[in-house]
């Protein structure tokens, strides 16, 4: 059992949850992530490793409710634990000076950008960063990212909190001004790597993305991760996350997301049914 | 202990001929393939001991050299005629762990039962039947005997993966009394056993069992450790301070087709298939969370054991039409007789002679149909068998919702790239000493699927015994300080 230290709510809908994993934390190393299964009848999902501390032996996980099994994990406390946590899994970030480095996340991309820009930045690169997210608080750890980072630029799409727009367009004008990057570091959602990817391809930016596709064991066994790259199969869980975003076939990847969207559709459903009635009957008990 | 049923008498030679073999009653084909209860029933105690009876218990039994681990097997059957049931399972448990898990899926028709004197004129007599019968005996009435341990060695080993390479070398070592600990990748234990066998051709209680005989045995099991990942081998050498480690991790790599359109959505893995349905239970959702998708037609390619897995789950799972894709015919199909012939039960379509060409997408990336072309045999091929040749413009298309590709797997790198200095051979699959089963590094064994890529339980069960008496060796070695443990090497990740 890997026992739940603490769960906070970071911003809407996103939770911070440091687990005890003694084995993992002293192994993990940034651009790796766990396969988690809350419970027996749960799901396996893949979570990057937001941060560890060997010494006290835990990780730490962002996690964005948008379905069935975040959404349960939302309702953890500290002292329940998961059924399985299995790590750290996945090739690290390959971490060099390259010089000028660009880290765009989005979204709960921001998560698993975290030790990236760390491990970039103790590595002796600038770190640049651009975060985006629909609204303000969707922006998370932002005192994290501003810590690791030598500049950070926000984007909302509402212009609510740093500037109106998307990530992309924060990195065109950050080119314009300070020039290429030595390398572009992009995770989000698939759409948005796929963006930043376009922009880059043709001014020959080295470009990184780190993929999220659906997965089940995270050590090569099945094959549910597999993506096209440079038109040749690989398994995201094993050959990756991290890829060479110009030679990525995101359409393939966004189409092969949407797999099991009438199924997750009924899970969602069926867990919000019987959480209202929880909450119902919590109201008729009191 | 004496069991409470009767054995019956020895008959004369000439009529234990004439004693018919004994059907095994299974579930009817309508009504399993609405289930995932086990769908071969089992002898009860009457049939046992009349099977039992028409063993001709010959002197030079061949049915012993046909069986990979050499099971006394005139002895066992002699045991149950007689009525002792509990020594008849010790007899078995002489040679082979898992006695339940090989009646059910070893391949006896090729192995003990193929050699079988009585069926050279009538039908062999049914060993593993007998076999599982005995192993299910004690299992129901809870007779579980935790064997006799040696006194405590005071070394320890790694065993790495528990599928049924890594329990049978974890029973033995534990037997000689050494400390043993099992890290399995997986959140359950069992390897093959328990992901991709299904529940209807092997309930995963008998495994637990085995599982739990272990544990009383004081074996550790570590669940949620993948070796290459959470720690490298040399590390449980060093750091960990194992004495040896053992390596069962399997073939666990799945094989892809090589042909157009096999990244779209709908096309699967027998691997990522059946480890949904059998691990993550995805015929109960949304009671469980993990979902797996078949829709009304589902073809499988490939006819060994696992694609009639995967043939049979998908039809369980609602299928209306599921159809095998094979480029041989029926004769070389490498699956078990009984699991051949329950398929065909259970009206799965068998397309002999045809392989798939290409699969077939939508816009939304999403397969709809597969191509297939008409084969016809000609020469025989180094493996003996006559090669499928393609015949020219017999391409033809089926519409389909679902694809699993069961053409077979290779052996899972994480581990042994991990391991600087590991010999492998040029399939990736571990050189060992065939006798010692020893790899290239002094103090690390291996055996099962990881070593001859993918083959049978009853095989993999027998290199993980073989390989407990060579680390066996290896200790006593260690502890005369003939020989030390190689220092750690740095992993190349
Ligand atoms: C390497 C990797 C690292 C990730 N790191 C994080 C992270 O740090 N924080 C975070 O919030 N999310 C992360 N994700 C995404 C996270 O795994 C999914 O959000 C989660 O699986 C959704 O499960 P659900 O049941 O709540 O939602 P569902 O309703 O099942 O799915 C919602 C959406 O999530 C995706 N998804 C579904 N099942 C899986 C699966 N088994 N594996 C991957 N994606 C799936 C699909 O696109 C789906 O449409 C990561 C994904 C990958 C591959
Ligand atoms: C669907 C299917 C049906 C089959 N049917 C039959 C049958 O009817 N009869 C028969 O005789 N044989 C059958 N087989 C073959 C048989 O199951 C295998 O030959 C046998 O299980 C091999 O045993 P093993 O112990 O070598 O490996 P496995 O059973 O594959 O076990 C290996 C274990 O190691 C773990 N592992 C791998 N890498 C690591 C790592 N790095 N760290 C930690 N753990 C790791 C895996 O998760 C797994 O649990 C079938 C196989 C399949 C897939
Ligand atoms: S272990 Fe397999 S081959 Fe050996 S006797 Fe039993 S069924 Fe036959
Ligand atoms: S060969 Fe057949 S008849 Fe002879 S001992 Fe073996 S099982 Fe009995
Ligand atoms: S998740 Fe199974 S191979 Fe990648």
């Amino acid at each position: 059992m890997f026992t739940v230290l603490s769960r906070e709510e970071i911003a809407p809908k996103f939770h911070r949850f440091v687990v005890e994993a003694p084995e993992i934390a002293r192994k993990h190393r940034p651009g790796q992530f766990v396969m988690v299964l809350p419970a027996e009848t749960g799901e396996r999902i893949p979570l990057t490793i937001a941060a560890s501390d060997a010494e006290a032996g835990t990780i730490t996980l962002v996690v964005q409710e948008v379905g069935k099994t975040t959404m349960a994990m939302g309702l953890m406390s500290a002292g329940d634990a998961f059924l399985s946590v299995v790590g750290p899994l996945g090739t690290p970030t390959h971490l060099e000076r390259f010089g000028t480095v660009v880290c765009i996340g989005g979204g709960a991309g921001i998560a698993p950008m975290l030790p990236i820009a760390g491990g970039l930045r103790k590595a002796g690169n600038r770190v640049l960063s651009i975060l985006g997210g629909r609204t303000q608080e969707l922006v998370i750890l932002r005192a994290e990212m501003e810590a690791v980072s030598d500049e950070i630029v926000y984007t909302t799409d509402d212009g609510s909190f740093g500037r109106k727009g998307l990530v992309t367009h924060a990195l065109a004008d950050l080119i314009a001004e300070k020039g290429k990057p030595d390398l572009v570091v992009a995770i989000g959602p698939a759409i948005m790597m796929k963006a930043v990817a376009e922009m880059t391809r043709p001014l020959a930016i080295p470009t990184l993305a780190s993929l999220n596709s659906i997965m089940v064991d995270g050590t090569g066994m099945c094959g549910a991760c597999r993506i096209s790259v440079d038109g040749k199969t690989k398994f995201v869980c094993v050959d990756g996350p991290e890829f060479d975003a110009h030679q990525v076939d995101f359409d393939l990847l966004i189409k092969r997301l949407r797999m099991y969207l009438p199924e997750e559709q009924v899970a969602r459903e069926s867990f919000l049914a019987s959480h209202e009635c929880r909450a119902l009957k919590g109201v008729a008990n009191g | 202990m004496a069991d409470e049923v009767r054995g019956v008498p020895e008959l004369p030679k000439a009529e234990r001929m004439k004693v018919p073999r004994h059907p095994m009653a299974t579930q009817e084909p309508l009504e399993r393939i609405r289930n995932f209860e086990e769908v071969a029933l089992g002898y009860k105690p009457e049939f046992a001991l009349e099977e039992a009876q028409r063993c001709l218990q010959c002197a030079n039994p061949p049915c012993v050299k046909g069986c990979p681990v050499g099971i006394d097997i005139p002895a066992f059957v002699q045991l149950i005629r007689e009525g002792d049931f509990t020594g008849s399972l010790a007899k078995i448990k002489e040679t082979n762990t898992l006695p339940a898990i090989c009646g059910r899926v070893c391949p006896q028709e090729e192995q003990c039962e193929v050699v079988c004197v009585l069926g050279k004129k009538y039908k062999p007599v049914a060993i593993g039947r007998l076999e599982r019968f005995v192993a299910d005996w004690e299992r129901r009435l809870g007779l579980s005997s935790t064997p006799q341990l040696a006194p405590a060695s005071g070394h320890t080993v790694a065993i790495v993966g528990s599928g049924p390479a890594g329990l049978a070398c974890a029973a033995e070592l534990a037997r000689f009394g050494h400390k043993v600990t099992i890290f399995e990748a997986l959140h359950k234990p069992g390897g093959v056993l328990v992901y991709g066998i299904p529940q209807f051709r092997l309930p995963k209680e008998i495994v637990r069992f085995e599982i739990d005989n272990l544990s009383g045995m004081g074996v550790e099991m570590r669940t949620d450790f993948v070796i290459g990942k959470t720690a490298t081998v040399h590390e449980l050498l060093n750091g960990h301070g194992y004495d040896a480690v053992f390596l069962g991790t399997g073939a666990g790599l799945p094989y892809f087709l090589g042909i157009p359109g096999e990244n779209y959505i709908g096309v699967l893995s027998a691997n990522e298939f059946l480890t949904r349905v059998n691990l993550m239970k995805a015929y109960n959702f949304p009671r469980t969370d993990t979902p797996v998708r078949t829709g009304r037609r589902v073809a499988v390619v490939g006819s060994g054991n696992v694609a009639m897995d995967c043939l049979r789950v998908a039809k369980r799972l609602g299928a209306e039409e599921v159809i095998c894709v094979y480029r041989r015919t029926r004769n070389e199909s490498p699956a078990r007789r009984e699991e051949l012939e329950h398929a065909e039960e259970e009206t799965i379509d068998f397309r002999w002679l045809s392989a798939p060409v290409a699969i077939l997408g939508n816009n939304d990336g999403f397969v709809t149909g597969l191509r297939i072309q008409r084969m016809e045999l000609g020469e025989p091929d180094a493996s003996g068998r006559r090669r499928p040749v393609p015949i020219e413009g017999s391409e033809y298309e089926i519409p389909i919702d679902t694809m699993v590709i069961a053409i077979g797997q290779g052996p899972n790198p994480l581990a042994t790239k991990s391991t600087p200095g590991l010999e492998l051979n040029r399939h990736g699959n571990i050189v060992v000493d065939e006798a010692t089963m020893m790899t290239s590094i002094p103090g690390v064994f291996a055996g099962g699927d990881i070593v001859t890529g993918a083959a049978t339980v009853i095989l993999a069960m027998g290199a993980g015994k073989q390989a407990a008496l060579g680390i066996q060796a290896w200790l006593d070695r260690l502890a005369k300080g003939e020989v030390s443990k190689p220092s750690l090497v740095p992993a190349q990740v």
